[in-house]
């Protein structure tokens, strides 16, 4: 079902239940975003991921700027600078020659960007009917610096939650360019690459635990997975997640929670309590960072569970959801 | 975010707390009607605010909870079908019907497609005049006029191949039964702001006359909601029983009248089966007979289905208040949004799901 690749409980349970005791092995199963390998005295970061969006072309971004930006960010999520990407596209019948152009360049441009080469691919085409216009897989390596361990298993008590920027705007994006939900004011993608980002963290304090950048099932989920596997619960502060107004009119209009909604240029690190000044600091001085903030602390109690002191003064549990966030009926 | 902030502020949330807790003498017990208004009281822990002063009992309102199972069972059918386009607000595709939901049929190659209004149903029959296209038409007051509309343009247009499943109920018949059950311990209602922002709130006068009941119309944000139970309590402490209205930056006493004549030129009131409760006479909608030919169940040749609830769902129970969804035995153990018996634990209006989502501490 489509559920189970929502990013939520569902994605959660298929993994755990076919694909990890398939493929176990101590790499696999630490389940971070990339795979960290050590070949010969050098630490590669390895990562693949596909993109399956509708529209292809959204406000801020294409499945094309998209599909590099995905595993470029899932390379820097190990602290690893991205070097080289694979490239492979199954194309729907029908798909027209422009469109597959126009993605061609969109990649073009977006790797540039970041300083990355696309090295080698491959292309499928299928029958009319069997695909949805264009699907790309892309998979990345990178170099991890010598000594860096991110781990989603990291995170200890009394740790800090770090924020890059305001949440939920690529998700929004995409569900106000499908047809039949126009809105007055267009949000846009964040869709970016984080790697420089990351490296100014890193340059700033390696007493960094972990980071994860919150896409399919938003905040919400990078945070629930990051307390399940280091085994500690988290506790954020809503009145510290920013959220664009744009962003939380559409949410409010559609009864969707800006936590589960999927950012494509955003990170959460968790770090020592010592070093989260100075990392932050280091963040507000670059582009991407520059809301960033503490939104929340690590805590042992009640391990695995993540829970929100909300603006109004209360506190309630963020959980998985099990799968996409549905609109409501009124 | 204006009208949003405001409604939201801790400040005054707080001095309304101290406002009811200062003016209950007792513990009164409070119904709120709309699932919208239970996800807020959890979700701001507005019961944990006022503990002594009141015990807030859920009510029937979530459209979703209450569509009968068989409907469901026909949707699903529907979808099914050769050359059909089933239509849906999100809510209704994970509600459980008796051998798998809509998300189901669609894994298994139904054409199901989420909306966000009956009219984009209406946009995508223009655009596929080969395909039967069918809405899912649930809800109460307020989503009837929307409804109503998709069919006055479908009509009016001649699409044909558009129809709509309707499961349309109203609130006063199901208030009404609540207040002639023995078992009920209900002493004020919030009565649901939105569905009398469109219906406007005389037939919830006549509800508090003829019941000797408080009723106060509120809105659906954590400060609206701490208001109406103020005037609920001060009503009781006082011996009042009148109608109050503290949504009135949204609702009038005749509501919207376009709306209004736009769902009775389109329904009739007619007797309609709740989940889980039974058939309330005249507590429903249908098509007039003039708009027969867009009833997906004449359309589809669909008769009456006898289907049985799940023996261990108690939601029935629950939708009348009489039953706290953390006390049923089920609740977040052999029930979960994963594994849901029924439909309130999967809803987002629904009181189960609501407790779920905010009221369980591990």
């Amino acid at each position: 079902m489509l559920g189970h690749g929502s990013g939520g409980r569902l994605s959660a349970e298929l993994i755990r239940d076919i694909f990890l005791p398939a493929f176990s092995n101590p790499i696999l199963d630490r389940l971070d975003d990339q795979a960290v390998l050590d070949i010969k005295g050098l630490r590669l970061a390895f990562t693949t991921d596909s993109f399956v969006v509708q529209p292809l072309i959204f406000p801020g971004g294409d499945i094309g700027s998209l599909a590099v930006h995905g595993s470029v960010n899932d390379l820097a999520m190990a602290g690893a600078w991205p070097l080289y990407l694979s490239a492979a596209f199954i194309a729907e019948e029908g798909l027209s020659r422009e469109t597959l152009r126009r993605m061609a360049r969109s990649m073009a441009a977006a790797a540039s960007d970041a300083g990355v080469a696309i090295v080698t691919g491959d292309t499928k085409v299928v029958q009319k009917g069997k695909g949805d216009g264009l699907f790309i897989t892309t998979t990345g390596i990178g170099l991890v610096p010598e000594g860096l361990r991110l781990s989603a298993d990291q995170a200890r008590p009394g740790d800090l939650v770090i924020l890059s920027g305001s949440i939920g705007e690529h998700g929004i994006a995409i569900l106000s360019s499908r047809e039949g939900l126009e809105f007055e004011t267009a949000i846009e993608s964040d869709s970016a690459a984080l790697h420089t980002l990351v490296a100014q963290m890193l340059g700033a304090s390696r007493n960094i635990r972990c980071m994860r950048d919150p896409t399919r099932g938003g905040l919400s989920s990078a945070l629930n997975e990051i307390a399940a596997q280091s085994r500690v619960s988290i506790r954020i502060d809503e009145k510290r997640i920013p959220v664009r107004d744009q962003v939380r009119g559409a949410c409010e209009l559609l009864g969707l929670d800006p936590l589960y909604v999927a950012n494509e240029g955003k990170l959460v690190a968790v770090a020592a309590p010592e070093a989260a000044d100075d990392i932050v600091d280091a963040m507000r001085r670059h582009p991407l960072g520059r809301e960033a903030d503490v939104i929340g602390v690590v805590g042992a109690d009640h391990p695995g569970l993540v829970t929100m002191w909300t603006a109004f003064g209360s506190s309630r549990i963020v959980d998985l959801l099990p799968g996409d966030q549905l609109p409501r009926i009124c | 975010m204006k009208y949003l902030d405001e409604y939201r502020d801790p400040a005054i949330a707080r001095a309304l707390a101290r406002r009811i807790n200062s003016a209950a003498n007792r513990r009164w017990v409070v119904m709120e009607i709309c699932g919208g208004q239970t996800h807020t009281l959890m979700r701001y822990g507005i019961d944990e605010m006022i503990p002594n002063a009141v015990e807030l009992v859920h009510g029937p309102g979530c459209p979703v909870c209450v569509t009968p199972l068989e409907l469901i069972d026909k949707a699903i059918a529907i979808s099914r079908m050769p050359d059909v386009i089933f239509t849906s607000y999100g809510d209704m595709l994970r509600v459980p019907g008796s051998d798998m939901d809509l998300f189901g049929a669609r894994a298994n190659g139904a054409d199901v497609r989420i909306v966000y209004s009956p009219l984009d149903a209406l946009k995508i029959a223009s655009a596929n005049p080969g395909q039967r296209i069918v809405f899912f038409g649930v809800g109460f007051e307020t989503t009837a006029p929307a409804n109503a509309m998709a069919i006055l343009q479908a009509a009016e247009h001649g699409i044909a191949n558009f129809s709509m499943l309707v499961s349309h109920v109203l609130v006063p018949p199901a208030m009404r039964l609540i207040l002639e059950s023995p078992a009920h311990r209900v002493q004020g209602f919030i009565a649901p702001g939105h569905v009398c922002a469109i219906a406007g709130f005389s037939a919830y006068e006549d509800l508090a006359r003829e019941f000797n009941i408080p009723i106060v119309v509120g809105g659906f944000e954590p400060v609206d909601l701490l208001e109406a139970i103020a005037m609920l309590v001060e009503q009781l402490e006082s011996g009042r029983a009148e109608l109050e209205n503290q949504y009135s930056r949204s609702v009038s006493r005749t509501g919207n009248i376009a709306a209004q004549q736009a769902v009775s030129r389109v329904f009739t009131v007619s007797d309609r089966k709740w989940r889980g409760i039974g058939e309330i006479g005249r507590s429903g909608l249908r098509l007039r007979d003039e708009f027969l030919r867009f009833d997906a169940e004449k359309v589809f040749h669909l008769g009456p289905l006898a289907v049985e609830e799940p023996k261990e769902c108690r939601s029935a129970l629950v939708l009348q208040g009489l039953l706290k969804p953390g006390e049923c035995g089920a609740f977040g153990e052999r029930c979960t949004p994963m594994t849901p018996l029924g439909a309130p634990m999967v809803s987002s209006e629904g009181a189960c799901a609501a407790w779920y989502r905010y009221k369980r501490h591990a």
